[in-house]
């Protein structure tokens, strides 16, 4: 159970399909028009239940509670060596003679 | 109230006008022509007061550089006696990291002024830290509103990155997948909370941007005795290139010759489901540069002031693989780590450089900064996991969505140029679209508009049906 006054995520549909806008391509019209938010937890709820939420506007949205203290993983990546070889083509390209 | 997605679109007007404060019907003449030098002095401020306004929060008199390494690299590959000078004005040490502080700062200052609450920006590039981290200055309370995710919850990493900036401002991020209804989501939390509209095509979002022409051309002045031969502006939603250049003219009436610069995202749709993790740049790119400078008013404002076509001298695409290689290189070569889609005029003054004799000096106007999720690292890797070929080759042969092609070597670096002459004529078919009728306004109108002459213009209205006020109707 996580309780009320948590810091957490939501995810709701703002849009089904047939709700959209015309003229979409065709892998945007078949999905919904999702959205996510972070706020604090307005009752105790389990992941997964519809719940409400204020946000940090004091804005309430309703939605199904999917993260409590939702943190970020992004990072800079796994390595690319492609990157040392453009390293040794502008320094060789620039320095040619004198290393 | 009906919040269903077509009752909240025909709303869209009225919604706009509370939420900046401006009343767009003022400007409008005529058929098509609208007053945009009136238009600009909405506020009524002087650049002086700009540059006051930015300098007491934390933006501009960012430090020229001259990028040496990279110019003697350029010379290492070009006809004896070319090679100009590359400068780089290091917008990234702005609060927020990037020229965009620049157009935050402004509309921060105005809606504080006129007694909103907070603001709102619908942005998923570094426009959302800057407008977060100028509300937090003045105490307003932000949201900004994101396309982040594909419909599986994969995010671009470079947008991801700046959610979290923007929650390091204390802004609310309101995420959404792809799809071009976030424009409905935004008119609803406008609505819902009466904030400031703090869209990147208000006047103020451009005026803050004339600070930026104008210290380059003082910069230059002061390290070199000239005033730069070209300026070149990464181009996206044209506000930086038509900022930049009015800033220059306000303060030199030496040619200056304004360069936009794009990445080739040419085959990916942008508001493709599928294709948005493919692409390995969220800005800088020709999904929003050619259809934006076609067709200004396309914006979230009813008359944008972003208008590139009116300052343009020329119009150039690099790759991605380009674009890559040279933020590397300013890395590596200039110990100067900085943001990849910033660095998208870096790669166009390198090819451009070469063209140019020695004493020439090219200004390239922005850096932005980079951290994890926007390095070119991150981004590399995020291409290789959604299966993107990495190879070194020939630039040209890059397949946006399929492969980046980093140059073989260095003299591969090329610009494409767009035709600006193409893009004109499409620009006046979607105004006279619009009408059936058109008056002598209009087409002077047309003419700033394009930046072109009389008979150019009349000589495309001629090819479709529409009426010259006083022609035989």
């Amino acid at each position: 159970m996580i309780k009320t006054g948590s810091w957490v995520q939501i995810k709701k549909v703002v849009l089904q399909p047939d709700e959209r806008a015309v003229n979409l391509p065709e892998a945007t019209k078949n999905v919904p028009l999702l959205l996510w938010v972070k706020g604090y937890l307005l009752k105790d709820a389990n992941i997964g239940d519809e719940t409400e939420i204020r946000t940090l506007t004091g804005r309430i949205e309703t939605g199904t509670l999917i993260a409590v203290n939702p943190f970020y993983t992004h990072s800079f990546g796994t390595f690319v060596p492609e990157i040392l070889k453009i390293d040794d083509i502008v320094k060789s390209t620039l320095y040619e003679g004198n290393q | 109230m009906d919040n269903s997605y077509e009752s909240v679109m025909l709303r869209k007007n009225a919604i706009m006008r509370q939420s900046v404060g401006i009343n767009y019907d003022k400007y409008e003449a005529d058929y098509i022509n609208f007053d945009y030098e009136a238009m600009l002095k909405e506020g009524d401020f002087t650049l002086e007061q700009i540059r006051e306004i930015q300098i007491n929060s934390g933006v501009g008199n960012t430090p020229l550089k001259e990028c040496k390494n990279i110019t003697q690299l350029v010379r290492k590959v070009s006809k004896p006696g070319f090679g100009a000078r590359i400068f780089i004005k290091d917008e990234a040490l702005n609060d927020s990291g990037s020229f965009k502080a620049r157009r935050a700062s402004i509309s921060c200052y105005q809606a504080k002024k006129m007694g909103f609450k907070g603001v709102i920006a619908a942005t998923s590039g570094n426009y959302g830290a800057a407008v977060a981290s100028q509300a937090a200055k003045y105490g307003l309370k932000c949201i900004i509103v994101q396309e982040c995710y594909d419909s599986k919850g994969i995010g671009q990493p470079e947008i991801i990155e700046k959610a979290r900036a923007c929650e390091a401002y204390g802004a609310e991020v309101v995420q959404l997948s792809v799809g071009p209804e976030l424009f409905y989501k935004f008119l609803l939390l406008l609505e819902e909370t009466g904030y400031f509209n703090a869209s990147l095509y208000t006047p103020y979002g451009i005026m803050g941007i004339e600070s930026l022409g104008q210290e380059l051309v003082e910069d230059c002045l002061k390290l070199t005795g000239q005033v730069p031969n070209m300026v070149v502006c990464t181009n996206a939603g044209g506000g930086n290139l038509t900022g930049t250049a009015r800033g220059i003219k306000k303060t030199t009436e030496k040619k200056v010759e304004i360069v936009g610069a794009s990445v080739n995202l040419k085959g990916l749709h942008m508001a493709d489901d599928h294709d948005f993790n493919l692409k390995s740049f969220t800005t800088g790119h020709t999904g929003f540069g050619l259809p934006f400078i076609m067709n200004p008013d396309r914006s979230d404002v009813p008359r944008s002031a972003a208008r590139p076509l009116r300052y343009i001298d020329r119009y150039v695409t690099v790759t991605q693989g380009e674009v890559f290689f040279m933020t590397e290189t300013l890395a590596i070569l200039e110990g100067i780590e900085r943001g990849p889609a910033g660095n998208t005029s870096l790669a166009a003054a390198f090819a451009l450089a070469k063209e140019m004799e020695k004493d020439k000096i090219i200004i390239v106007q922005e850096s932005e900064y980079t951290s994890a999720g926007k390095h070119h690292q991150a981004q590399l890797s995020f291409a290789k996991e959604n299966g993107i070929s990495l190879y070194f080759g020939d630039p040209q042969e890059e397949i946006p969505g399929k492969s980046i092609v980093f140059p073989k070597s260095v003299d591969m670096i090329k610009v494409v140029d767009i035709d600006l002459e193409i893009i004109k004529k499409k620009y006046i078919q979607n105004q006279i679209f619009k009408t059936k009728k058109i008056s002598e306004n209009d087409v002077d109108f047309l003419v700033a508009e394009t930046n072109s002459n009389k008979d150019f213009v009349l000589n495309e209205i001629k090819k479709y049906k529409v009426t010259l006020e006083g022609e035989h109707e």
